[in-house]
């Protein structure tokens, strides 16, 4: 399944520093992801563990008040970092596309459907407004939108949510993207839309050939949608690897946390584990690895060192002591 | 493979237009003031039809006649005459020309001075926003009248200037509405798609901002004619508005106010009247329109 390798961060870290400079955020610290052509990739962490800023730093577009400290970001085998800002506008919507937390708020409510579908295309191809409007229709009809010759010039309000769901869909993949980064796009929806929805998304990335980036903090959606795993803690990618390997054999005590919060049904009525203890701080973490407060399986060194990246099987790693037994190297040099 | 049955494939859309009879069964409905101004903006369009005499062109011989219902006024001057015998009906009838297109004109480069700093500060930002902000602050800052008899007496009074004057005294409340109004645009999900579809800031400020900002702009343009047309009266009355030949309703009255001592009403009143009803209309349906429209928009 997993193709040549589309996008690459290696040790990426974007910081949100205060206007004095003297408070520094490490919203995103040395990551280091890969992610081959058709390939999924879920992106899961509690709320302020990074996610965002990561989705936001892949697509060049942080606040002001943020910025990128360190790394590379090879897509297609150019760095994304090294791109003008007109160079960057070019890449987005053209080949990489997002879709963001509240696609029901995504569209304008001024302009027909047609108009915004198609946007994107004059945009980025200079597509008259004729050539431009049967795509947007070819495009409704691949995100099934029933009737999409009458459809494609109303307005939103005409809308139900989950229609202007799969329109928003259709923008993303309006310029066929090689990768789509679907910011928790399913929070907003019901649950029946919510999976309707997931095969869609599937489906168009069957179609397309596209890589997907799923950041959520639903594990069930991950489990559904992706190939690949990483867990983010603080800024950090805490372990990543196929999501198989992980769901069965979680390395870091913190993905085990996680996997044991959620209900299964084949639990008998066992209380579900929760995590004690609040998320650190980002600005003042702690001197050893960002989960020790937290951690069941803690340890003195735990406390004083941070722990590098330990590969424990190819394609998988882990921030954790416990990985280094396992460890095949470590990544972090 | 998963085939989706899309909810919506029964849905009928049932298109309901909304009936003309509709919008004038609104909820207080400001059908009076829109009857007068529409009444004036026809009187100034057809001017040239509906005047009895020329405007510009008196006779000494009949100076200071009163209203025809007056002792000594005739049917043949209805409202009577001014002290170089000009008909003073003519002279408010083509004074509602002056009013209209001064008026008009003055709020459109205003409102367009004013809504594109506005845009371009408030989405820009940073040294943009800053430069605008502190520009607006230092404009405001100015008292309006004062400023605008400043550069008056600077470029000279013509129709022109007035319109321009009016103009560069004016666009401050439309860029700080219209910046706060973009501001809060930013945030809109659809404006962020916009920006991660690639789409330049030109692209997004005027495909996605400016429709939505339009609807605040005409409110504010209904609010700010009552105003323009206020100021510009008084700088006719003060002598540094529309030049003397050309009957504007604010120098009728700076014409008429000596005749007030000796009982020559008329001379006053009724330009009074007329700027009085204009701007009144013009500020009923301003607020009706605020409301209508906008209810953010308050203050103002």
């Amino acid at each position: 399944m997993a193709g040549q390798t589309l996008l690459s961060l290696e040790h990426l870290s974007a910081h949100y520093v205060s206007q004095q400079g003297t408070r520094v955020v490490r919203a995103v610290d040395d990551v280091t992801i890969s992610l081959g052509a058709g390939e999924t990739l879920g992106i899961v962490g509690e709320s302020g563990s990074g996610k965002t800023t990561l989705a936001l730093t892949m697509m060049r577009l942080l606040p002001p008040a943020a910025r990128i400290v360190a790394g590379r970001m090879m897509f297609e085998g150019e760095d994304l970092l090294k791109k003008s800002d007109e160079e960057m506008r070019k890449v987005r919507g053209k080949r990489i596309a997002m879709i963001l937390q509240d696609p029901m708020a995504s569209l304008n409510p001024l302009f027909s459907i047609g108009n915004q579908v198609a946007e994107p295309i004059r945009v980025h191809e200079g597509a008259a407004s004729r050539t431009a409007w049967q795509r947007a229709i070819q495009l409704l009809k691949s995100v099934r939108i029933a009737s999409p010759d009458t459809r494609v010039s109303q307005f939103p309000h005409e809308m139900s949510g989950g229609m202007r769901q799969r329109i928003v869909g259709a923008i993303g993949i309006s310029c066929e993207p090689r990768l789509l980064i679907a910011d928790e796009p399913t929070t907003s929806l019901d649950l029946t839309i919510q999976a309707q929805y997931l095969n869609l998304l599937r489906d168009l990335q069957r179609e397309h050939g596209l890589a997907l980036i799923f950041i959520t903090h639903n594990l069930g959606i991950v489990a559904k949608m992706c190939d690949q795993l990483a867990v983010m803690y603080a800024g950090r990618v805490v372990e990543q690897g196929p999501v198989s390997r992980i769901f069965n054999a979680p390395t870091h005590p913190y993905t085990k946390a996680l996997l044991g919060s959620i209900p299964r049904m084949t639990d008998g009525g066992e209380r579900l584990t929760a995590i004690d203890g609040q998320p650190p701080d980002l600005s003042n973490l702690p001197a050893g690895c960002a989960f020790a407060p937290r951690c069941p399986a803690v340890t003195t060194r735990c406390r004083v060192e941070a722990p590098p990246e330990f590969v424990t099987e190819p394609g998988r790693s882990a921030r954790c002591w416990l990985a280094e037994p396992m460890a095949l190297r470590s990544s972090a040099a | 493979m998963t085939v989706i049955t899309p909810p919506d494939a029964a849905i009928v859309t049932v298109a309901s237009a909304p009936r003309p009879a509709a919008f004038w069964r609104l909820k207080g409905f400001p059908l009076i003031p829109i009857l007068i101004l529409v009444f004036i903006a026809l009187v100034a369009i057809f001017a040239d039809v509906l005047a009895p005499y020329d405007p510009t062109i008196g006779s000494l011989a009949r100076r200071f006649r009163p209203p025809f219902w007056q002792e000594g006024g005739s049917t043949a001057y209805l409202l009577g005459t001014d002290h170089v015998g000009r008909d003073v009906l003519s002279r408010l009838i083509y004074g509602a020309r002056v009013s209209m297109v001064v008026g008009i004109t003055a709020v459109l480069v205003a409102g367009g001075i004013g809504t594109l700093l506005g845009i371009l500060s408030g989405y820009l930002g940073g040294w943009a926003d800053q430069v605008v902000m502190r520009l607006t602050d230092t404009w405001l800052a100015l008292p309006a009248l004062t400023f605008a008899i400043f550069l008056a007496a600077i470029v000279g009074p013509s129709e022109l200037n007035i319109i321009l004057i009016l103009g560069l005294v004016y666009w401050t409340r439309y860029a700080r509405v219209i910046r706060g109004e973009v501001l809060s645009l930013k945030q809109r999900e659809f404006v962020r798609l916009a920006i991660v579809a690639g789409c330049s800031s030109r692209t997004i400020m005027w495909r996605h901002i400016l429709p939505n900002v339009i609807n605040s702009a005409v409110v504010l343009a209904t609010l700010m004619l009552g105003v323009v047309i206020v100021t510009e009266a008084s700088l006719s009355f003060l002598g540094v508005g529309v030049p003397p030949p050309k009957p504007a309703w604010g120098l009728m009255m700076a014409d008429g106010k000596k005749g007030l001592l000796v009982g020559y009403w008329w001379l006053t009143v009724f330009p009074g009247v007329c700027i009085m009803l204009m701007v009144l209309s013009a500020n009923l349906l301003g607020d009706w329109l605020r409301v209508k429209l906008d209810p953010q928009l308050r203050q103002l």
